[in-house]
């Protein structure tokens, strides 16, 4: 049976997709960090990777398919999941998964959707607009247009409650990955467990801090 | 102290999921359960259930059981939402009505999945899981004179690796507990035991591959890694047989 049709195939492919898009977010905090630093540091970080353009569209191009497939077999699989457990339970009680767990496909729909909205906001800038202007040395000014995108209070809740959203999909994700590739053991799960809370918490964290600094006019 | 003396009894509301055939439909009815006394099995509760019903001209209760003793697997019960009823590592033949009080009200229902159609009442078809042990989850011995028992050692960490997963007894509960209907904690478990001994692993690969692809032509899902199986496995079986399945997996894929 082929890897595309495998069970555990399938599974493995949610994974390695899920690891490099978590990967991809830690990588896009990191990017965004250097907001806390200054207009000076944020812009110069964009300049410089929009000057690589044979890294970024390869990169983009990966990632897209990352996330295709992710949706794809995340969508598929729960369809195939929720028809091999037809007659639901008139009590149900679980004793061990959790609200992330359970909820993973509804995080993953939400997350697809944002990820669309943070495109058309920040990477197109059609929807909602936002202010195009270069700063002072002629480069493209990321740190206007992401205040100004961000002093909208709709607009930064929309971005805070999509880092909740984040929040539980990866509290589940990252140690669903290290127990779907076979990392795992009952010494390593507490610890995949406690390590997969702490970078959502980093992630949650970190992305929500920018509209929150924004709309306090903490950064402005 | 106990709550309740030998001579004091109980007298419970069920509600039973109860089911003529396969291909009727089933519903909830409604009975008491009553001299019953903490030192009765659940299972004898039902036997006293059933006597009673059986008086009053009802058909009696169907479920499966056999052993008694814990052992064998083959009671299968969802009491109030739980697998085998909830208790750690207990079988319901081993679940006592000292767990309930007087008056208490309990849902029974047959363990739910797709690969489980239910034969009658709380009885369900689980030969699927017969199917995919079928499929590979045995090791070949060739005919001829017995091997000599020393001649492949094994060590005490291996074997009791292999004992740990050997202790499913393939009763189902982890399918019935979990929320996609996967069999993956009964075939992780098996494919395990032999994986970590030196006469499984001649076969590992056909055995993986076999057993995963007749789990999936059976009708069980996918495991997300909620883990409620090992949470409702009366023996205790650890999800790390499933990580072992998946690797015993990518092992296919790539050697």
């Amino acid at each position: 049976m082929s890897v595309l049709k495998s069970a555990v195939g399938r599974k493995v492919i949610m994974a390695v997709t899920g690891f490099f898009m978590v990967f991809f977010v830690l990588m896009h905090l990191l990017g965004n960090s250097t907001i806390f630093i200054g207009p000076e540091w944020i812009n110069s970080y964009a300049e410089h990777l929009h000057d690589l353009p044979v890294v970024v569209w390869p990169f983009r191009g990966f990632m897209f398919v990352m996330l295709c497939l992710h949706v794809f077999f995340g969508i598929t699989l729960t369809l195939e999941n929720w028809g091999a457990n037809p007659g639901k339970y008139a009590v149900s009680k679980k004793l061990k998964t959790t609200f992330a767990g359970k909820t993973m496909i509804w995080t993953g729909l939400l997350l697809l959707a944002f990820i669309l909205f943070h495109l058309l906001h920040f990477t197109l800038k059609v929807v909602p607009e936002v202010p195009q202007v270069l700063d002072e040395l002629g480069r493209f000014d990321v740190y206007t247009m992401m205040v100004a995108g961000l002093l909208n209070r709709v607009v930064a809740g929309i971005y805070i409650a999509a880092m909740i959203v984040l929040f539980l999909h990866t509290s589940h994700g990252i140690q669903s990955i290290f127990q779907t590739i076979g990392l795992n053991n009952e010494r390593t799960l507490p610890k995949y467990n406690l390590a997969a809370k702490f970078l959502s918490a980093v992630f949650l964290i970190g992305f929500s801090a920018i509209p929150v600094l924004i709309v306090t006019w903490i950064i402005s | 102290m106990s709550e309740h003396t030998a001579h004091e009894t109980m007298t419970l509301k069920l509600i039973v999921w109860r089911q003529k055939g396969p291909d009727e439909p089933g519903r909830f009815e409604t009975y008491l359960a009553r001299d019953i006394t903490e030192h009765h099995s659940f299972l004898e509760m039902l036997d006293v259930v059933n006597e009673d019903l059986i008086r009053e001209g009802i058909e009696p209760i169907v479920f499966d059981h056999d052993c008694r003793e814990g052992i064998c697997g083959t009671c299968s019960q969802v009491i109030n939402g739980l697998a085998h009823g909830g208790q750690t590592r207990t079988t319901v033949c081993q679940l006592h009505m000292r767990k309930f009080k007087d008056g208490d009200t309990i849902y029974i229902e047959p363990w739910r999945a797709k690969a489980f159609p239910i034969l009658k009442d709380l009885m369900v078809d689980r030969s699927a899981l017969d199917r995919i042990i079928q499929a590979g989850g045995y090791a070949s011995v060739n005919t001829g004179a017995a091997p000599d028992g020393n001649a492949i050692l094994i060590s005490k960490e291996d074997a009791d690796y292999a004992m740990d997963a050997a202790e499913c007894i393939g009763c189902g509960a982890c399918v019935a507990a979990c929320p996609n209907g996967a069999a993956m904690l009964f075939t992780g478990a098996k494919v395990s035991q032999f994986a970590s001994l030196p006469q499984g692993r001649e076969e590992g690969r056909i055995r993986v591959t076999g057993m995963l692809q007749a789990m999936q032509e059976c009708g069980f899902g996918n495991c997300t890694n909620h883990y409620e199986c090992q949470a409702a496995c009366p023996k205790g079986i650890d999800v790390k047989f499933i990580a072992r399945l998946n690797r015993e997996y990518l092992k296919t894929l790539f050697m």
